[in-house]
């Protein structure tokens, strides 16, 4: 079967190409049906990255948060029409200590190879998550999102000593919105704080026992663990800023990603014996466990609705386009695409 | 219920140095017309696929299906008809003898040489002919269309605005079409060599699909060089 997919050939420069999918491999056959555009696709789209990088990359078709409907399945395991969360994170081999994830060998949609931008994407079993109707597509089509939020409070579980009175996050953007929705309801006993630089968006976070601008922390405020989602040049002071209001052996989650080398108070880190620990992406496991909470926690789903920004009817590569530039004048929150290419 | 027919009548006349039919020839690792089936095959909505191929090529047709999705009752090949419109009645002649024919009955008819067409046509298709009784798939001309009665001087040039180019799928309801196909007469048959003029002759309404520019249809070897390019490979002379 020839399959159309659409590539970003340079920056601002999408174009249809051509592939051919056999059925014969085995595999289930899936149509994507709502799509999310993640900062690392919005860098890729405006040319944000090195020329090396682009010239090893392009072309090759974005997004990998993706939310699709079986068509056809080899095996027939998975029936036409099931909804499905598309994994993009692929291993190509086993390891019993390293997580899928975290192997040099995985490979990655929309970074190693293509991502979702196309009419049927045929993709093995274990790639694939089913999930309810009930969960709407819009928040649906950002799971990925939401699980590597749940791979680092995962890990933060395994890690962090066991007192966990308070909790700090750092970031008031997607990625501190989601893992405050998550800690307040999987650790309902902590006290959580939420630190951020706009007080318009720390306003949203409801579910925060309480928000503060971080010009605002007071000297004696220290908490028992903190996540820094922050990314960017604006993790150093953040990462420092934790570093001075954390309990001795206490844990820093890193989850923002910065392009740059970031100089940290390490002198601090070994007083305090403190853990930190960084995480990245997400791996089979980390969606179930997603999934299953989308499934089962409609209030945390309708604090996630919120951060559904503009949704795009997506007919032609030029509905692409203003999507992507809708999306860079964006906030806070994501934008959706609904793929009817 | 919702048929996909494939029609592959045709025996290739156009395609130049090659006697095989030019819907048989490989395109990347396939024939084209398994390219253009496994489309139809895994679209959930088809109770089943038929494709009409040339008498002498039923078997073929069947092995090279066998071989690319294995045993699998979805598909079936009729011979097809000494016309286009007469292969059409043999697809809804299948139709009638295998499931029954009723008013909800849609077929979705597609040429076996446009191996490039996408899941929006298709769902496109199903829709406008449940809703309106027929479809038609068409992008706008790009060329201007010229029109001259003897071959020789220009009679009149359309406005191209109001022009578009047809492809296909074209889709029916097939009871409907069947009952204004029988009632041509023998000439008006003759003349009437697509489905949808059967239709907009008889006044009913056949509504417009948008296609793409890349569901072309490969009928000179000048396309399947084109065709193989999209698909990034080369083509062997």
């Amino acid at each position: 079967m020839i399959n159309s997919i659409y590539q970003l050939t340079s920056p601002r420069l999408i174009e249809v190409t051509y592939g051919e999918i056999d059925l014969s491999e085995g595999g289930v056959l899936v149509r994507p049906t709502h799509l999310s555009i993640c900062r690392a696709d919005q860098r890729y789209y405006q040319g944000a990255r090195s020329k090396e990088v682009l010239a090893k990359k392009l072309p090759m078709a974005l997004i990998h948060e993706c939310l699709a409907e079986v068509v056809y399945d080899t095996e027939g395991k998975f029936k036409p029409g099931d909804r499905v969360i598309c994994i993009p994170n692929t291993p190509t081999e086993d390891d019993d200590v390293v997580a899928e994830n975290y192997r040099l060998s995985s490979k990655f949609r929309s970074s190693g190879f293509d991502g979702f931008l196309q009419d049927y994407v045929l993709m093995q079993p274990d790639r694939i998550v089913k999930i309810s109707d009930d969960v709407n597509p819009d928040v649906a089509s950002f799971t990925e999102l939401i699980s590597v939020s749940m791979h680092i409070i995962s890990r933060f579980d395994k890690i962090a000593h066991s007192r966990r009175n308070s909790i700090g996050i750092w970031g008031d953007g997607n990625l501190g919105f989601i893992t405050a929705i998550l800690i307040s309801k999987l650790y309902p006993d902590v006290k959580l704080y939420v630190f951020g630089r706009n007080y318009d968006k720390l306003s949203l976070f409801t579910f925060a026992d309480e928000t503060m601008h971080v010009d605002d922390i007071p000297d004696d405020l220290m908490l028992d663990h903190c996540f820094e989602c922050v990314g960017g040049a604006g993790c150093e002071p953040a990462i420092n800023q934790m570093i001075d209001h954390i309990n001795p052996e206490g844990t820093i989650a890193l989850g923002g990603v910065s392009e740059n080398n970031v100089a940290i108070n390490t002198r601090m880190i070994l007083e305090r014996g403190l853990r930190v620990f960084g995480s990245s992406r997400s791996g089979r496991e980390d969606f179930e466990k997603t999934v299953e909470f989308l499934e089962n926690n409609q209030t945390e789903v309708h604090y996630l609705e919120t951060l559904v920004g503009e949704t795009f009817d997506i007919k032609t590569i030029l509905d692409i386009h203003k999507a992507f530039d809708s999306d860079k004048a964006l906030r806070l929150g994501k934008t959706v695409l609904h793929w009817n290419k | 219920m919702t048929f996909a027919v494939v029609l592959a009548g045709g025996i290739g006349s156009r395609m130049g140095n090659t006697e095989t039919p030019k819907q048989y020839l490989v395109l990347g690792n396939k024939p084209i017309i398994i390219h253009t089936i496994e489309r139809f095959f895994v679209y959930p909505e088809f109770e089943h696929v038929i494709v009409l191929a040339p008498k002498a090529w039923v078997a073929h047709t069947e092995n090279m299906i066998k071989k690319s999705l294995g045993d699998t009752d979805k598909v079936s090949v009729v011979a097809g008809g000494s016309t286009r419109n007469e292969t059409l009645m043999n697809a809804i002649r299948f139709i009638e003898e295998n499931y029954g024919l009723d008013d909800d009955t849609i077929i979705v008819t597609h040429d076996a040489v446009r191996p490039f067409v996408t899941h929006r046509i298709i769902e496109e298709n199903i829709a406008a002919a449940k809703q309106y009784g027929a479809c038609d798939t068409v992008v706008p001309a790009t060329d201007t269309i010229v029109e001259s009665q003897d071959g020789e001087i220009i009679s009149q040039i359309p406005n191209r605005a109001t022009l578009f180019q047809g492809q296909t799928p074209q889709s029916f309801n097939a009871k409907k079409l069947k009952e204004l196909y029988e009632s041509l007469t023998d000439a008006e048959k003759d003349i009437l060599t697509d489905a949808c003029k059967i239709f907009a002759m008889k006044g009913e309404k056949v509504y417009l699909v948008q296609g793409e520019v890349s569901n072309m249809k490969i009928t000179y070897p000048f396309d399947l060089k084109v065709a193989a390019t999209m698909l990034g490979g080369d083509f062997e002379e």
